[in-house]
């Protein structure tokens, strides 16, 4: 009953016409944003940022709003030039490719689209409920943290890329230490005294921003990337979107609501863990559907299960990576690492306090998170034709555009062209590292993460003089660290196996 | 990809080693009654920097890991031409900055792209390049109160405020 009082104080919140109209713009750009291929909802978020930072400051509800619509409406978004162009409107929009692209081909891309809509709200919809149910109790048990648990957590968090990324090891590990490095140029939070002054410039004394990072690899970085994989030209395919065709595929979908419940089920888990996330959720909620699937090989020749499950695990997913961000601190996806950064600026301490001290940011989100839900579906299926103009935009068009915006939105936060040419730096080291394989997500997270991770073990070894026991003799903190050994070790048991198999052969 | 890769692990290993260095300007041991020292948490990821990129370098050699037997070329003449005309002209557009402020180079740098690469019509390139500055001044400066930098042309604004 609680609950319900809560969530009627955020509807509240969410409701007044400055929210709803942040919420309402915040669903256009992210449906924009994730329709253009190759960018998607961590790219909107990282560039548009900064522009929140005025609201933000006013009232960091209406700026979370604003971000976490946009985050939404990208998912909703990328399925439209999945199905359309066949090119996935983001990285996480690649399982609706296999079926949605043939669907269309085949003429029924109006069925895919209306399909992919309303799986996505209904996998929204069963994640974000759940989401209301876990959050409290979550972070309620949270509260009891002390540095320990919070390092513990921490290093499990990124036990996670270890363990479930599908990179090298060694250049997970790498790029996990490298944003931790990057972290902690600027002031020492303990001494006060300055390190890793890179060339004695002043600029590095206020430390590397978070933004300048991920601006620099979600959006240059991005679009250099882009601008290499899409030279070829693309084919967009027709759809007409009528209110009979909405009808008659809405009351088809009947027959697939166990795979959609299924795919929101496992989105909504993957999605919480920080390695893993909407990409990997949507892949195997489409390999799942195709395994439990009656007719396994119609999969890949344009079915609806094969759009629908994907594409109600992409939302669930996006859902479920909030439930860390909130509760416990730590981001679920690289998208929710920079709301988590922007929290900060914003004044806020994420965390379990969060539910205790900011009643109204906490409960305007989740609720604002079932109104961006319903907005997305209408926005989404009414502006088919307009989205069919957006996707015929020129890459040479939206390229600069986008630059543009990088480069006002690195130099926004702290007004220095320092930041701009630092961001201008990441974008091509990024670019670099992601085309050698490194995986570039582990690095915003550190650099997200390194100060707090920091603090917190070195305010543990400090209440245990030094003696890095401590991490082992808490019981909640020795639970994460088993966890952590665990993931670490989990790569390279998989390979044991597998050799030893062969052998056995 | 073999020898990109190998380039790449090497160059990653000297920074690793810049940064172990740079790290010892502060304390990386343990200080009496004060904990870890400041240079101790960077110093330390920087040396696990260093062996994952030694590592990655003897795997690769060593045509254990994937990269190591890959015989895909890093980036073919056209693309490479692409990268760099890309890259140039947005480095000049920041330097461009500095001394004319960006509402001058943001213009430019949209006429270059268009034109140059994208060959779109002139009527199309000037109306998305003039309007650019106009969009950014009346949202960042007017609706978000930041002042963006603006070179020489400083004083041209002074009517606006």
């Amino acid at each position: 009953m609680e609950l319900l009082g809560h969530l009627y104080d955020g509807f509240a919140v969410t409701l007044t016409p400055f929210n709803l109209t942040m919420l309402v713009l915040g669903v256009s750009v992210g449906l924009f944003v994730g329709a253009m291929p190759g960018l998607g909802s961590v790219n909107g978020v990282a560039i548009l940022l900064p522009a929140t930072f005025a609201i933000g400051e006013a009232s960091p509800t209406s700026a979370i709003i604003f971000l976490c619509a946009l985050y939404y409406g990208a998912m909703y978004g990328g399925a439209i030039s999945s199905i359309m162009l066949g090119i996935p409107g983001a990285s996480t929009a690649v399982a609706t490719t296999f079926d949605g692209r043939p669907m269309a081909i085949k003429g029924e891309a109006e069925k895919a689209l209306i399909a992919a809509a309303a799986a996505s709200f209904f996998g929204g919809t069963v994640s974000v409920v759940l989401f209301t149910l876990f959050a409290p109790p979550l972070a309620d048990f949270a509260l009891r943290f002390g540095p320990p648990e919070e390092f513990a957590l921490m290093v499990m968090a990124f036990a996670t890329f270890v363990g479930l990324g599908s990179e090298s090891i060694l250049k997970t590990l790498f790029a996990i230490a490298f944003g931790l490095v990057l972290s902690s140029v600027g002031l020492d939070i303990i001494s006060g005294r300055p390190r890793l002054i890179f060339g004695e410039i002043t600029g590095f004394m206020h430390g590397i921003n978070f933004l300048v990072l991920a601006i620099g690899i979600y959006g240059i970085g991005e679009i250099l990337w882009t601008i290499e994989s899409t030279k070829g030209k693309v084919t967009v395919s027709q759809a007409k979107v009528t209110l009979r065709s909405i009808v008659t595929t809405v009351k088809s979908l009947r027959s697939c609501i166990g795979t959609m419940t299924f795919g929101a089920l496992l989105g909504y888990f993957v999605g919480i863990l920080p390695a893993a996330g909407a990409t990997p959720g949507s892949l195997m909620a489409y390999g799942m559907a195709k395994n439990f699937s009656k007719t396994p090989e119609k999969f890949g020749t344009g079915i609806v299960e094969g759009v629908v499950a994907p594409e109600a695990a992409n939302n669930a997913a996006s859902t479920g990576s909030m439930l860390p961000m909130l509760t416990l601190g730590i981001p679920g996806s690289p998208t929710t690492a920079i709301l988590l950064g922007g929290m900060i600026i914003w004044g806020l301490t994420p965390g379990p306090n969060l539910f205790v001290e900011e009643e109204e940011f906490v409960w305007g989100l989740i609720s604002s998170l079932y109104v961006a839900n319903a907005a997305a579906l209408v926005l989404n299926i009414a502006f088919i034709p307009l989205f069919m103009t957006v996707l015929r935009l020129p890459f040479t068009i939206l390229a600069p555009i986008i630059f543009v915006l990088c480069v006002v939105g690195g130099y926004a936060p702290t007004t220095t062209m320092h930041d701009v040419w630092l961001m201008l730096i990441f974008g091509l080291g990024g670019y670099l590292l992601r085309k050698l394989e490194y995986p570039v997500a582990p690095i915003v997270l550190a650099i997200v993460l390194g100060p707090l991770a920091e603090q917190s073990m070195r305010q543990s070894l400090i209440m245990a003089l030094g003696s890095p026991v401590i991490f082992f003799e808490r019981p909640l903190s020795l639970m994460f660290m088993i966890f952590a050994i665990m993931l670490f070790i989990l790569p390279l048991a998989k390979k044991y196996f597998t050799v030893r198999n062969k052998n056995k052969r | 990809m073999k020898k990109a890769d190998l380039v790449a692990s090497a160059v990653l290993a000297i920074l690793s080693v810049y940064l172990m260095v740079k790290s010892m300007e502060l304390p990386i041991g343990w200080l009496e009654g004060e904990g870890p020292g400041g240079g101790a948490f960077p110093f330390w990821l920087s040396a696990g920097m260093l062996i994952c990129c030694v590592f990655i370098f003897i795997r690769n050699l060593r045509r254990k890991s994937p990269e190591g037997q890959s015989t895909e070329i890093f980036m073919d003449r056209e693309s490479a031409r692409l990268f760099l005309t890309v890259l140039v002209s947005l480095s000049v557009m920041i330097g461009l900055i500095h001394i004319v402020g960006i509402y001058i180079s943001i213009p430019l740098f949209f006429i270059f792209y268009m034109r140059h690469l994208g060959k779109h019509p002139w009527p199309l390139v000037l109306a998305i390049s003039l309007s650019a500055p106009v969009l950014t001044f009346v949202f960042f400066e007017k609706l978000l109160l930041i002042l963006l930098p603006k070179g020489i042309t400083e004083e041209w604004f002074y009517i606006f405020y």
